[in-house]
């Protein structure tokens, strides 16, 4: 198979098979797709003719299908239910050859769950944000084509055989490393979560928008492999006793230049080339990126080039005009790095429909950035009585931690709220508390208790009480 | 002779100083390495080509100067289509210039940031030091073609920028010699605190929170919920979750429902319509193919907006075959003076999904 037809075939993939309908009884769109095209299509590939078969063919499978949802199938308790009396097209007939996909992905009935923006809040694609579907995520750790997006200038896929790392400033030696370099160097696996510092910065003042994934979602979390910054440093001659900031520079078009605290952070940093076992994806920073545990994305600088040792901060454009905090007596919040101790219920969540009453694990996400998570409390009425959650392990360091909490829902209006408590014995405010501190106008840090009402028809919104 | 064996004695001498601090500073870079055939050291040139960063203290700044008035031209030229003219636009990034008086320049603070009669944050009641605005411009400017301005380009539109907010009179030339003293006069320069515990992950935190667990508010009172109007503001949410498992998402484009669906999911009214968003055809091509980067669907940004160039086009005959000309090839006076840029990287197919698309007015 040759690269195009590689691609061809991922492309398509949603015209042949995209999902029947969410009635679970109906027969999947193949089935009304001619036996002779697809074996036509098999042997000879997909040519325009071929693709308007398909489509007459997948548009008349969802008429079929659309007549199918006006009538629910139900089924006498004798009987028993047709998904399993009846045998279903994929246990009688033979199924696609291995690597049909040769990079996979994900079913088509998952093509709901995908990174989006968010309307309105930038002007121009190039710098904005496209955020992660929490809504839908298991676990802790964050799919690598899921992975939340910022960019400043675009992006780009920078030629790894040209990408040089040049670490200059206070050192003894200016020194340059190749990919081949530096993927020689002794190195280190680690699983963090990454949080944009704007994260939930659209409800300082009111609730804003309707869902997890814009509330929370420029959050993600992923284990990330490179070399310890400080290995790189030390091998440079680095000053570290004089040069106690560090400036972080990107390849793109931006420039994106950050100030790093060596002082806080030299021990954990690392200069990563590979995230979730694979490298890193362009839109995150291909081939390689700072991972500044704990502290907040925008200094985590992709496509990084170079790495200035310094006895000052630089000033830059987005640590002097933007990532500041305005606080209600004018003056703004410069160099706010870390990301404090913050949880959110993930499922059920903002914009989520229940289908019915009864039993229902709540479950969410629990991360700080100055250490582990100790411990989450989950209310179901507001904020008045809380019961700790179960923690899922591992619970490890500046990483997202997955806490689990049993619940019979009977029925009536309810409040779902997550507070996470981390092992300095922080405990994540309220909105009233952030508010009464700092005022509503400072876009950054938002780590609230967030609140999802439940109705009684099911439905869940996203709220702020108090 | 004499002086010239001294000077001969003092060549010797200089020669070997040089020789041997070379070999110490060989031996040493050895001895220090313990990754033996990793790296190299990077050249003057190179460091020079990539440290082009600038501090507040002017470090790094390369000599030049440029003028208001030269700095204007350029502005008008490579800056106002995205800025506006003074600097004022809010259409595309945020505006650069307003929200800061005479006073602020005396008191390095700006009390619009207090008062909040400015609406909007601009560049000028934020930035504390000229060494930002310098950098940013070189390194990142403009937009579209970022690294492409020269040193003394920079100094005229920093020196522009400043005369919009009255930091500098029209007159003036910032240069290299007077550009800390220009700093000292930015409206914001006291407006910046470190003061907080944010800075290391091992300081203190503002908030201290309790972890109460029982009976903790006498009532709870819902402050804020989602307005109606923004129900669907963010696309069906039906469409944002999965279609089956216990957690669907609610169809956002009709009212909540009146009851509980019920456990097979019955009761939910989605139709067939509401499945996942196509990952193909023309929308998603135009913001593949950039095209989302200099036009909206309705507000004018870089280039005209979809709604206007379907409304001025429609009913012409020949209207197809001159926009994929124009789309191909390039084109302006039409809609400004800012040209649209050849987009010759499209097949023919595409290019003319795309204008028919947007004749229709992205429907």
């Amino acid at each position: 198979m040759t690269k195009k037809q590689i691609e061809l075939s991922v492309k398509e993939v949603s015209v042949v098979e995209k999902p029947a309908n969410r009635a679970r009884l109906v027969k999947a769109p193949e089935h009304f797709i001619a036996q002779e095209l697809i074996a036509d299509i098999n042997s000879n590939g997909l040519d325009e003719t071929r693709r308007g078969f398909l489509r007459k063919g997948f548009f008349s499978a969802l008429g079929t299908a659309a007549a199918g949802l006006a009538a629910p199938m139900t089924f006498a308790a004798d009987e028993g239910d047709p998904a399993i009396l009846e045998k279903q097209e994929w246990q009688t007939t033979l199924g696609k050859n291995v690597a049909t996909m040769p990079y996979g992905v994900p079913s088509v009935y998952e093509s709901n769950l995908i990174r989006r923006e968010s309307p309105g809040l930038t002007r121009v694609s190039a710098a904005s944000v496209a955020f992660t579907p929490l809504q839908g995520l298991f676990g802790t750790i964050t799919p690598n084509g899921l992975h939340f997006e910022r960019h400043h200038q675009g992006w780009y896929n920078l030629n790894p055989e040209t990408h040089r790392l040049m670490v200059n400033g206070m050192v003894k030696n200016a020194r340059v490393f190749t990919m081949n370099d530096l993927m020689r160097l002794p190195s280190v696996s680690r699983t963090h979560f990454i949080e944009c510092g704007a994260n939930t910065g659209l409800e300082w003042g009111n609730v804003a928008v309707p869902t997890v994934q814009y509330t929370h979602g420029m959050l993600s979390c992923c284990e990330f492999t490179g070399v310890p910054l400080k290995i790189l440093l030390e091998e440079c001659g680095a000053d570290l006793k004089k040069g106690k900031f560090m400036l972080a520079e990107g390849g793109d078009g931006s420039g994106m230049t950050r100030t790093i605290n060596l002082e806080s952070c030299l021990d954990d940093t690392i200069v990563a080339w590979s995230m979730n076992g694979e490298m890193l994806r362009p839109e995150n920073g291909f081939p390689l990126r700072l991972v500044v545990p704990g502290v907040q994305g925008v200094s985590w600088v992709k496509w990084l080039r170079r790495l200035e040792v310094g006895d000052m901060p630089w000033n830059a454009k987005d640590e002097a005009v933007h990532y500041i905090e305005l606080m209600p007596d004018g003056m703004h919040r410069q160099y706010a790095s870390i990301q404090e101790c913050k949880s959110v219920i993930t499922t059920p969540s903002g914009g989520q429909q229940l289908l019915d009453k009864g039993f229902y694990n709540v479950s969410g996400m629990a991360w700080s950035g100055r250490g582990r998570i100790k411990r989450v409390d989950v209310s179901f009425d507001g904020g008045n009585n809380w019961r700790t959650a179960r923690l899922e392990t591992p619970i490890l360091t500046k990483s997202i931690t997955r806490f689990n909490i049993d619940w019979v829902w009977d029925g009536s209006p309810a409040i779902l709220q997550s507070r996470a408590v981390d092992d300095t014995g922080y405990v994540q405010p309220s909105i009233k508390m952030l508010r009464d501190a700092r005022g509503n106008r400072s876009i950054y840090h938002n780590n609230a208790i967030q609140s999802w009402k439940l109705d009684s028809n099911g439905e869940v919104s996203n709220v702020q009480v108090g | 002779m004499f002086r010239l064996d001294k000077l001969f004695t003092h060549l010797t001498l200089l020669a070997l100083a040089i020789f041997s601090a070379q070999l110490a500073g060989a031996q040493s870079m050895q001895g220090a390495s313990k990754f033996p055939g990793i790296g190299r050291s990077a050249t003057p040139a190179e460091v020079i080509a990539w440290d082009i960063d600038v501090r507040p203290d002017f470090k790094g700044l390369p000599k030049g100067s440029g003028s208001v008035e030269q700095g204007q031209v350029i502005w008008e030229s490579k800056c106002a289509s995205c800025h506006g003219v003074f600097g004022e636009s809010n259409e595309i990034f945020t505006p650069i210039a307003g929200g800061t008086t005479a006073d602020d320049i005396k008191t390095g603070k700006v009390v619009s940031l207090t008062d909040r009669k400015q609406p909007q944050r601009t560049t000028l009641m934020k930035v504390p030091t000229v060494s930002t605005l310098w950098d940013y411009i070189y390194r990142a400017m403009p937009w579209n073609a970022p690294r492409s301005l020269t040193p003394d380009e920079t100094y005229a539109l920093v020196a522009f920028v400043l005369s919009l907010g009255e930091i500098v009179p029209d007159d003036f030339v910032l240069s290299n010699t007077n550009i800390a003293e220009v700093q000292k006069k930015m409206p914001n320069r006291n407006g910046m605190t470190r003061n907080h515990g944010f800075w290391s992950v091992s300081g203190k935190p503002d908030i201290n929170s309790q972890a109460c667990m029982n009976n903790c508010v006498k009532f709870v009172q819902v402050g804020s919920t989602l307005p109606d109007f923004a129900r669907n503001a963010h696309g069906n949410i039906a469409e944002q979750n999965r279609l089956y498992g216990p957690y669907r998402g609610s169809d956002s484009t009709k009212p909540p429902l009146a009851k509980l669906p019920g456990s097979t999911g019955e009761g939910l009214a989605h139709a067939a319509e509401t499945h996942a968003a196509s990952t193909k055809g023309p929308a998603t091509l135009f913001k593949n193919e950039n095209c989302s980067a200099c036009h909206a669907p309705n507000a004018k940004l870089v280039g005209p907006s979809i709604a206007d160039i379907s409304i001025k086009y429609q009913g012409q005959s020949g209207a197809v075959d001159k926009l994929m000309a124009k789309v191909k090839n390039g084109g302006s006076g039409v809609w400004g003076s800012i040209p649209m840029p050849p987009q010759s990287q499209l097949s023919d197919e595409d290019r003319k999904t795309l204008v028919v698309w947007v004749l229709s007015g992205g429907k």
